[in-house]
């Protein structure tokens, strides 16, 4: 199984970007070989609407069962949400801090949207 | 003759200005309120409601038993209003822009328009003033379509005057748009002449003949003043900065209630504009036509 991060850097050991719309770029772990690919977001960092949306688009294409970032809006929500993917709000400090909170099973689901707005 | 009145940014006694042109124009005048995220000037004309009617636009409405997921729709749409995931199509009516692509583009004819209330245009009468009002429902953000909206219900042939929203981008460009004549109306502060020169930016990008009223004369600095000289602006009125303005504001009473003398110098303004779009005209049309 797959789950996405977004951050903005390019290794595991890189800081989780907080933002989910306008993250840099979404890493794909592969929780089964332990290998991950990195996805640009850059498309949307430059969005005047939608961002969110063509992010959650980006999780779903990348076949990612879940997503854990920092923010997410109510569009995201509602995507994630009906493609099945699972969204964990989680301020840890990098990815690999993250994967570890989530295998051990110390990620809360967010029931709903984490922010309102626009920029989503 | 379509003046509109602008103001790069809000409070600068735009809705003010509109209103007693309206109301000194000692002839039958359209009001159009163009500020559709915070129309106003109806308490100062306070017109006898007429009419009321939506403003709608049209977006797509999705067809499940026809969609086939095939992701075309989402792929053209530039909004990201609609979208194709994991074999299920979302329209997220908010974000679209109404271009009609999406429905002209789908290989199944699983798309169709539909009209969506984004706001309501209400028609009015105050004595010689015919009063047209956009209101956008709060909670849209579309404000162009309603201007356009608004204006379309206006007589083409009548003297009009549309209070346009604040500021440079989309709506205030929607709104002047079609304008013979811009009255940007600024205060003599560094703030005024900031936003004022973004406005003036915009409107020679435009094309539109334009010149400058101050508003609260006297409250501030002479920069605005050397601005309009050295770029061979009009500065065609300077209204002074009165207490009796801003206690009659506070009553919902207008400019010539506190200012009757007014009157006389802003029906002069409206000769001055009518002089100078007839010159312009001219110049372009190389003869003189109404
Ligand atoms: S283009 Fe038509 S058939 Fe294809 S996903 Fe969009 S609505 Fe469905
Ligand atoms: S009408 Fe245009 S903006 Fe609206 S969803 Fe279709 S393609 Fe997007």
């Amino acid at each position: 199984m797959k789950i996405a991060i977004s951050t903005t850097g390019n290794t595991l050991d890189a800081a989780i970007d907080p933002r989910f719309g306008r993250a840099a770029r979404f890493l794909i772990y592969d929780l089964d070989d332990k290998t991950f690919t990195l996805v640009e977001n850059e498309q949307n960092l430059n969005a005047a609407q939608g961002a969110g949306i063509q992010a959650a688009k980006i999780i779903a294409d990348n076949e990612a069962k879940a997503i854990i970032s920092g923010q997410c809006g109510p569009k995201a929500f509602k995507i994630l949400s009906a493609a099945g993917i699972t969204i964990y709000p989680c301020d840890a400090g990098s990815v690999a801090e993250a994967i570890e909170l989530y295998t051990a099973g110390a990620l809360q689901p967010a029931k709903d949207a984490t922010v309102e707005g626009h920029w989503v | 003759m379509k003046i509109a009145i602008a103001s790069g940014k809000g409070g600068t006694g735009k809705t003010t200005l509109a209103t007693a042109l309206a109301q000194a124009a000692a002839q039958p005048v359209q009001l159009l309120d163009c500020d559709v995220e915070e129309p106003n000037a109806h308490i100062f004309v306070k017109p006898q409601w007429t009419n009321h009617k939506d403003a709608t636009i049209a977006i797509p409405v999705l067809d499940t038993t026809r969609c086939t997921n095939c992701g075309k729709c989402g792929e053209l749409c530039q909004f990201n209003a609609i979208v194709t995931i994991a074999n299920q199509t979302m329209i997220f009516s908010d974000l679209c822009h109404s271009c009609g692509g999406c429905v002209l583009v789908c290989p199944e004819k699983a798309l169709q328009e539909q009209p969506k209330t984004i706001g309501y245009i209400d028609t009015g009468h105050s004595g010689e003033i015919t009063f047209i009002k956009g209101t956008l429902v709060i909670g849209e953000a579309m404000s162009p379509p309603v201007i356009r909206q608004v204006k379309k219900t206006a007589a083409a042939d009548q003297l009009t005057i549309i209070d346009c929203p604040p500021g440079t981008s989309c709506p205030m460009m929607t709104a002047v748009n079609g304008s013979d004549f811009v009255l940007l109306v600024t205060e003599p502060t560094p703030f005024g002449l900031h936003d004022l020169k973004l406005a003036v930016e915009t409107l020679r990008s435009m094309d539109i003949p334009f010149a400058v009223v101050v508003n609260r004369a006297g409250c501030g600095d002479d920069k605005v003043d050397h601005y309009c000289r050295n770029e061979q602006i009009s500065l065609l009125l300077q209204i002074k900065d009165d207490r009796r303005v801003a206690t009659a504001y506070s009553r919902g009473d207008g400019l010539l209630s506190a200012l009757p003398e007014l009157a006389t110098q802003l029906r002069s303004l409206l000769t001055e504009i009518e002089k100078r779009i007839n010159q312009a005209q001219g110049q372009t049309q190389g003869g003189g036509t109404q």
